[in-house]
């Protein structure tokens, strides 16, 4: 190898190792700032419900009970309506709708997360609190769930405009995931007489499940890590309440409301606590979707001469 | 009994295929919400004093978010002087030079980053730069974006400079030209524009980016004087006008997300199309 060679591919070499370098330097900046926090409260942290500043006192789980639970609202919205279009889109939709179609779906991902907030506040929260929540209040208001007081701003906005937001992704993977399907599976169903929807159900979706449970879990990746429209939707109370018509508080949010109010030192590393329990939770969904898809995508195993 | 069997079965498929119809269309419906909400909000505040004058102080009317705008514009350059070597480089590495165990920790290390929410990468910045500097600045704000733009570019980089066929690193070789330069002038400029495509999307993402804003850039109701204070940011004026109580604020808001969405949307299109359709000829 010649000199410039050498240079270049030593210079491209630091660009790939500065990736590895500041991913690190993430976890460990971040695990050294929560030192102080985890030293004092332990694992105590993760199941306080205090969280008061001015005593110094911190427990994360509102914001974590906040978090899961508008995410699996989201999740429960936002399943269904994603895996029927995906399906519509992979296996009925003719050309001429498929592409215009996926691409607004896909520009449901492009709007940045503060106009979704805006939005929620303007636009979604009046709608949840006159139409919304009165209708479930009335036909399921004997379930402490659907009880309580009707602002509209409150842990189920969230769940919604989290849905909204997390539709394209598990669209568009799902999709994907689909259309990796081999064509035999479908036709070897069909040539036994069934139907279009027993084909795909049968022959498709039992075959790529794993990689559309992949496509839910990035979903649930990208909404438990949503900051923005959540903080301007969700009411920011740090309270357990069983209704979801209650406001609540989410871990991202936390960060983005109180972190540069933080003025201890122990506020500041509790803070980051939670950011750490953010950043590995999102690391852990991320890992476990990508292998689920990979699954998928990689091909059938076993013999291929039988396919 | 068979009969109605096989009718039950056909009603079933033409009636999920309905439903699937039905809510391809229904997820839609957001989109065109928002889209119409920001243009018959935003519009009447969109004018020449909003691109050209400072935020007024609450109770007088008027006043714009120049300040904002041209904010938003420094610390997306802030963040391709840094997303855009590292980016780019780490996709010519993967393609062309990787081998393979290296490569695929560094694959996995830009997924899972890709993966991480936007305000982590806020918290970092601020643990990182922050605190030792003890003051908020354009350039952490800028660098929090940038990181966010490398696991990005870095993939798709490496995606589009794979579409590149052998022959022609071949035949650029077997000219007698260096490796490295086969690389830039041959395999990069024949891909230029899917990395213009990468950059472009990449822009579009972190432009709107408002959490890891919140604490490096902070936001800034005058001009900056220097990369090293804070600095005003589109997405972050919208989210401190939308949560005040103040009308005269809000409608800014409107107008302020109108603009931020129209610069994501245009990156976005201009993306798809334009660049992709040019590209296409290498696809096939």
């Amino acid at each position: 190898m010649n000199l410039g060679d050498r240079i270049f591919k030593f210079l491209m070499f630091l660009m790939a190792l500065s990736v590895l370098f500041v991913a690190s330097a993430m976890f460990l900046e971040m695990y050294h700032g929560a030192l102080p926090s985890f030293h004092k409260f332990g694992f105590k942290f993760l199941v306080d419900s205090r969280w008061d500043p001015v005593q110094d006192e911190y427990g994360a789980l509102p914001f974590i009970y906040g978090t899961v639970v508008s995410s699996l609202i989201a999740l429960l919205i936002a399943v269904p309506l994603s895996l029927w279009s995906a399906i519509y889109l992979a296996e009925y939709a003719p050309r001429w709708i498929k592409t215009p179609l996926s691409f607004l779906i896909e520009l449901l991902a492009a709007i940045p997360s503060v106009v979704y907030g805006l939005w929620g506040v303007f636009v979604l929260v009046p709608w949840c609190r006159k139409v919304v929540q009165p209708f479930l209040n009335h036909w399921f208001g004997f379930i402490p769930l659907f009880q309580g007081s009707m602002y509209g701003i409150g842990m189920l906005s969230a769940g919604i405009i989290l849905a909204i937001m997390v539709i394209p992704y598990i669209t568009a993977v799902s999709r994907e995931v689909i259309t990796a399907v081999p064509y035999t599976q479908k036709e070897a169903a069909l040539a036994l007489g069934s139907t279009k929807w027993e084909a795909i159900r049968m022959a498709v979706l039992s075959y790529c499940k794993s990689g559309i449970v992949g496509a839910i879990i990035l979903g649930l990746g990208r909404a438990v890590g949503e900051t923005m429209a959540v903080t301007m939707v969700i009411g920011n109370t740090p309270q357990i309440k069983a209704s979801i018509f209650e406001p609540a508080h989410s871990m991202a949010s936390v960060i983005a409301n109180e972190f540069s109010e933080a003025t201890s030192t122990m506020y500041l590393s509790a803070l980051i606590q939670v950011g750490l329990i953010l950043f590995v939770i999102a690391l852990l969904i991320n890992m476990t979707a990508r292998f689920l898809i990979w699954t998928v995508s990689r091909g059938p195993q076993g013999n291929p001469a039988i396919l | 009994m068979k009969q109605n069997n096989y009718t039950l079965r056909k009603f079933k498929n033409h009636f999920l295929a309905g439903v699937f119809i039905g809510t391809s269309f229904l997820v839609l419906i957001p989109l065109f919400s928002i889209l119409t909400q920001l243009i018959s909000q935003g519009l009447g505040s969109v004018n020449w004093e909003f691109f050209t004058r400072l935020p007024k102080p609450v109770g007088e009317a008027g006043g714009g978010m120049a300040n904002a705008i041209v904010g938003t514009l420094i610390l997306v350059g802030i963040a391709c002087c840094l997303g855009l070597p590292i980016g780019i480089g780490t996709g010519i590495y993967l393609s062309e030079y990787s081998n393979k165990h290296f490569a695929s920790v560094i694959r996995f290390t830009t997924d899972v980053m890709s993966g991480i929410p936007s305000i982590v990468y806020g918290i970092f910045v601020y643990v990182l730069i922050v605190k030792p500097m003890k003051s908020f600045s354009a350039l952490a704000g800028g660098i929090a974006l940038g990181i966010m733009m490398i696991p990005i570019i870095a993939r798709t980089t490496e995606e589009v400079l794979k579409l590149v066929p052998n022959t022609l690193r071949e035949a650029a070789l077997a000219l007698g030209i260096p490796k490295w330069r086969t690389t830039v002038s041959i395999v990069l400029k024949t891909a230029s524009s899917g990395v213009l495509t990468a950059v472009m999307i990449s822009l579009a993402r972190v432009s709107g980016e408002t959490a890891p804003l919140l604490f490096t850039a902070l936001g800034n109701r005058f001009w900056h004087h220097g990369l090293l204070e804070p600095i005003a940011a589109l997405p972050l004026q919208v989210f401190t006008y939308a949560i005040s109580p103040y009308d005269d604020w809000h409608r800014q808001a409107w107008a302020g997300a109108l603009v931020l969405i129209t610069m994501v949307l245009i990156a976005n299109i201009f993306a798809r199309f334009v660049i992709s359709r040019k590209f296409a000829i290498l696809r096939k």
